[in-house]
C-alpha cells in the first residue's frame, strides 16, 4: 500500500501541484492584465482608469468577475446549444493547456518535452476552433461575419510565425524550449542576429491573438463584438480570459524565443542575484505593455491590407530569411549540431 | 506501465468511439468536431508510440489546417441533410468495399503476428534504440536518403496550390483595388497647386 | 522510451484540469445564478430587427481559398522543422535539398501572386 502511494498517487499530486502554481497566478495575471491595459490606456489618454472599487481601483478586476460570475448564461433560441457553450471552453482550456510546456526557470517546467516549440505551435493552431465554433454556433449574422474573418486571418498569420519559428530552430538546433534559452546562454540572446524576425514575429502574435490594430473579428464599429456578441455571463467571461492567457502566452513565447527566456541580460553581479523566474516575469510585463501601448496608439488595419501584409509581405520575408538564415549558418559552420557533436 | 495500458485503452476506445460518432452523427458539423476529437486521440497513440514528432504534425497539421478546411465547407455551405441522406444507398456498395478491403488488411496484419511468431520484432518502433530524438533521426534520412521522394512531395504540393487556384479563383473586373506602389509614389507635386487668392476676387 | 512517456503524463493531466475547469465554471454559474428567459432575450442580437433570415449563409469563395493555401504552407512548415534541426548533419546537400523544394513551392507562390488569388477586395 505504501509502495502505491509512493508509485502511483504521490507523483500525480506533484504534479497537480506543480500545474495549480501555474495556472493560479496565470489567473491572477490575467485578471490584473485587464486591470493593467485599463489603466494603461487611461494613462495614454489623459484618463484616470478604474479608480473606485478599492485603493486606486485594484479590486476592479475581482469586482468584474464577480459580476459576471452572477449574470443570467442566455442561449439564443437559434443556436446551436452544445457547440455554442464548448466553444468558450475550448478556447479558455487551450489557453491553459500550452503552459505546460513553458519553461519559467532553468529546469522549472512542468513537461520537458523534446517537441516543446511544436507543441506551442500546434496548441496556438487550434485557437481557431473556438472562434468558428462560436460563430457558427450564434446563429447571428454579426458573429458568423467576425468568425470568418478572424479565422482567415489567424490562418494567414500563423504561416509565418511558423517560418520564424523554423528561423530560431536553425541557430538553437533543438526543439526543447529549454534547450533553445540554453542556446541563448552560449551565444546571445536571438534578439540581435534575428532582430527583424522578432518583430515580424510580434506583429504576427498581435494578429493571432485578434489584437489591436489587427482586432477585425471584433471591431466594434461593424461587427458589435464578433463572433463573441451572443455570449453573456461566463461564457463571455471564458472567451475573455483565454483571450488574455494567449496574451500572456504569446509574450511568454516570443521571451523564450528572443529574448532569452529566464536569462538576465549580463551574466554578471547585479544583474544573476534576481531569479530566473523573475527575469522571465519582467519580460512578459514588457511585451505586455508593448501590446496594450500599440492598442492605445494605432488605429485598425482594413481587411485587405490586413490580408495583404500576412500573404504579401510577411510570408515572403519570412520564407527568404529560412533560407538566408540557413545558408548563414551552414556556410559559416556555426551550425550548433555540428559544434555539439565536435565538443564530446 | 499500467498507466501506459490505460492510456492506451482509453484513447484507443475514444478513437474508435469518435469514428463512429464521425459516420452517424446527423449534424455534419458535429461530424467535423468528432473527427477531430478522433485526431486528437489519434496523436495520443502515437506519443505512446514514442513518435511524439508524428503527434504533434498530425495535430498541427490535420487538426489545425485540415480540418479547418471541412469546418469551412460545412460550416458555411448549407448542405441539405435529406440530399445527403438520398446518396447513402447508391454509395453503400463502393464504401462497403472500400471497408471490407481494410478489414482484411488488418486481418493479414494481425493474422501474421498470431502465426509467424517471430516477426513481432518488427512491431517494435526502431527508435527507441536510438540516441538522438526522433525529429532529428527523420531529419537526417528525410532530406538526403529519400530526396527524390521528398522533391515529389513538393510536387505535389505545388499541383495542389494550383489547382486550387484554377478552380476557385474568378476575376472581379468591376472591383477597386489599392494599389500601394502607386499610392506611395505620388507626389504632391503632380496633383497639389498652391494658387494665391487675393480676398473678394475667387478663383 | 520511459522518460519520452514520463514527460508527457502532466500534459494528460494538465488537459484534463483545464478542460475541468472549463466545464465547471460556466456550469456553476448556470446552477447557481436564477435564469429567466424569455424569448427577445433569447433572439439573436440584430441591432433590435427580428432577425431577416438564417445567419448561415453561401460566402465568398475566396476564405476557402485562404484556407487550402494555409494546408499547403503549414505543410511546407511541417517539413521544415526536422530540417532546422538536422541542418548540421545533413550538410550542403540537405541544404540544397531543401532549397530546391521550396523552389518548386515558390513557383506556385509566384503562380498565385501574378493570378491576383492574394488579391482581397
Amino acid at each position: 500500500m505504501v509502495e502505491f502511494w509512493w508509485t502511483y498517487i504521490w507523483p500525480v499530486i506533484w504534479i497537480l501541484l506543480q500545474i495549480l502554481a501555474i495556472v493560479v497566478p496565470l489567473l491572477v495575471g490575467v485578471a490584473y492584465l485587464t486591470y493593467a491595459e485599463r489603466k494603461v490606456i487611461a494613462a495614454m489618454h489623459l484618463r484616470r482608469g478604474p479608480n473606485v472599487v478599492g485603493v486606486y481601483g485594484l479590486l476592479q478586476p475581482i469586482a468584474d468577475g464577480m459580476k459576471l460570475f452572477f449574470k443570467e448564461t442566455v442561449i439564443p433560441s437559434g443556436a446551436n446549444r452544445i457547440v455554442f457553450v464548448m466553444a468558450p471552453m475550448i478556447t479558455f482550456s487551450l489557453a491553459l493547456v500550452a503552459w505546460a510546456v513553458i519553461p519559467l526557470g532553468d529546469g522549472l517546467v512542468v513537461a520537458d518535452i523534446n517537441v516543446g516549440i511544436l507543441y506551442l505551435f500546434a496548441i496556438s493552431s487550434l485557437g481557431v476552433y473556438g472562434v468558428l465554433m462560436a460563430g457558427w454556433a450564434s446563429n447571428s449574422k454579426y458573429a458568423f461575419l467576425g468568425a470568418l474573418r478572424s479565422a482567415a486571418q489567424m490562418v494567414s498569420y500563423e504561416i509565418s510565425m511558423g517560418f520564424i519559428i523554423i528561423t530560431v530552430l536553425i541557430v538553437a538546433g533543438s526543439l526543447n524550449l529549454s534547450d533553445i534559452v540554453n542556446a541563448q546562454k552560449e551565444s546571445v540572446w536571438f534578439i540581435i542576429p534575428l532582430f527583424p524576425m522578432a518583430v515580424i514575429f510580434f506583429i504576427s502574435t498581435l494578429a493571432e491573438t485578434n489584437r489591436h490594430p489587427f482586432d477585425l473579428p471584433e471591431a466594434e464599429a461593424e461587427l458589435v463584438a464578433g463572433y463573441f456578441v451572443e455570449y453573456s455571463s461566463m461564457t463571455f467571461a471564458l472567451f475573455f480570459l483565454g483571450e488574455y492567457a494567449n496574451m500572456i502566452l504569446m509574450a511568454g513565447m516570443t521571451t523564450i524565443l528572443f529574448f532569452g527566456g529566464w536569462l538576465p541580460p549580463f551574466d554578471i553581479a547585479p544583474f544573476n542575484w534576481l531569479p530566473g523566474p523573475i527575469w522571465f516575469i519582467i519580460k512578459m510585463c514588457m511585451l505586455l505593455f508593448i501590446f496594450l501601448w500599440v492598442r492605445a496608439t494605432f488605429p485598425r488595419y482594413r481587411y485587405d491590407q490586413l490580408m495583404r501584409l500576412g500573404w504579401k509581405v510577411f510570408l515572403p520575408i519570412s520564407l527568404a530569411a529560412v533560407v538566408i538564415v540557413g545558408g548563414v549558418v551552414l556556410a559559416f559552420d556555426i551550425s550548433p549540431l555540428a559544434n555539439a557533436a565536435a565538443s564530446k | 506501465m499500467i498507466i501506459q495500458g490505460l492510456a492506451f485503452y482509453m484513447f484507443a476506445a475514444i478513437t474508435v468511439a469518435a469514428g463512429v460518432m464521425v459516420i452517424s452523427a446527423r449534424n455534419p458539423v458535429h461530424s467535423v468536431l468528432f473527427l477531430i476529437l478522433a485526431f486528437f486521440n489519434s496523436a495520443g497513440l502515437f506519443v505512446l508510440m514514442g513518435a511524439e514528432f508524428l503527434a504533434m504534425i498530425l495535430v498541427v497539421v490535420y487538426v489545425g489546417a485540415v480540418a479547418v478546411l471541412f469546418m469551412f465547407v460545412v460550416m458555411m455551405l448549407d448542405i441539405s441533410l435529406a440530399e445527403m441522406r438520398a446518396g447513402f444507398l447508391q454509395y453503400l456498395p463502393l464504401g462497403a468495399m472500400i471497408g471490407f478491403v481494410l478489414v482484411m488488411e488488418l486481418g493479414i496484419i494481425g493474422g501474421s503476428w498470431v502465426i509467424a511468431d517471430n516477426v513481432d520484432k518488427n512491431f517494435v518502433a526502431p527508435i527507441v534504440a536510438m540516441k538522438t530524438t526522433n525529429t532529428e533521426a527523420l531529419g537526417n534520412m528525410l532530406y538526403t536518403h529519400y530526396v527524390y521522394y521528398f522533391q515529389a512531395a513538393g510536387m505535389i504540393l505545388l499541383v495542389a496550390m494550383i489547382g486550387a487556384i484554377v478552380l476557385t479563383h474568378r476575376k472581379r473586373p468591376d472591383a477597386r483595388k489599392q494599389n500601394i506602389g502607386d499610392q506611395v509614389s505620388r507626389h504632391p507635386s503632380d496633383t497639389l497647386e498652391i494658387k494665391k487668392v487675393s480676398s473678394g476676387s475667387g478663383v | 522510451m520511459e522518460n519520452l512517456l514520463v514527460e508527457y503524463l502532466p500534459i494528460l493531466i494538465f488537459i484534463g484540469l483545464a478542460v475541468g475547469l472549463a466545464v465547471i465554471i460556466p456550469i456553476a454559474s448556470l446552477i447557481i445564478v436564477p435564469q429567466k428567459p424569455d424569448a427577445e432575450k433569447l433572439s439573436a442580437y440584430e441591432c433590435g430587427f427580428d432577425a431577416f433570415e438564417d445567419a448561415r449563409i453561401k460566402f465568398d469563395v475566396r476564405f476557402y481559398l485562404v484556407a487550402i493555401l494555409f494546408i499547403i504552407f503549414d505543410l511546407e512548415v511541417a517539413f521544415l522543422f526536422p530540417w532546422a534541426v538536422s541542418l548540421g548533419t545533413i550538410g550542403v546537400f540537405g541544404f540544397w535539398s531543401m532549397v530546391v523544394f521550396l523552389g518548386i513551392l515558390t513557383v506556385g507562390f509566384i503562380y498565385e501572386w501574378r493570378k491576383g488569388a492574394l488579391e482581397w477586395e
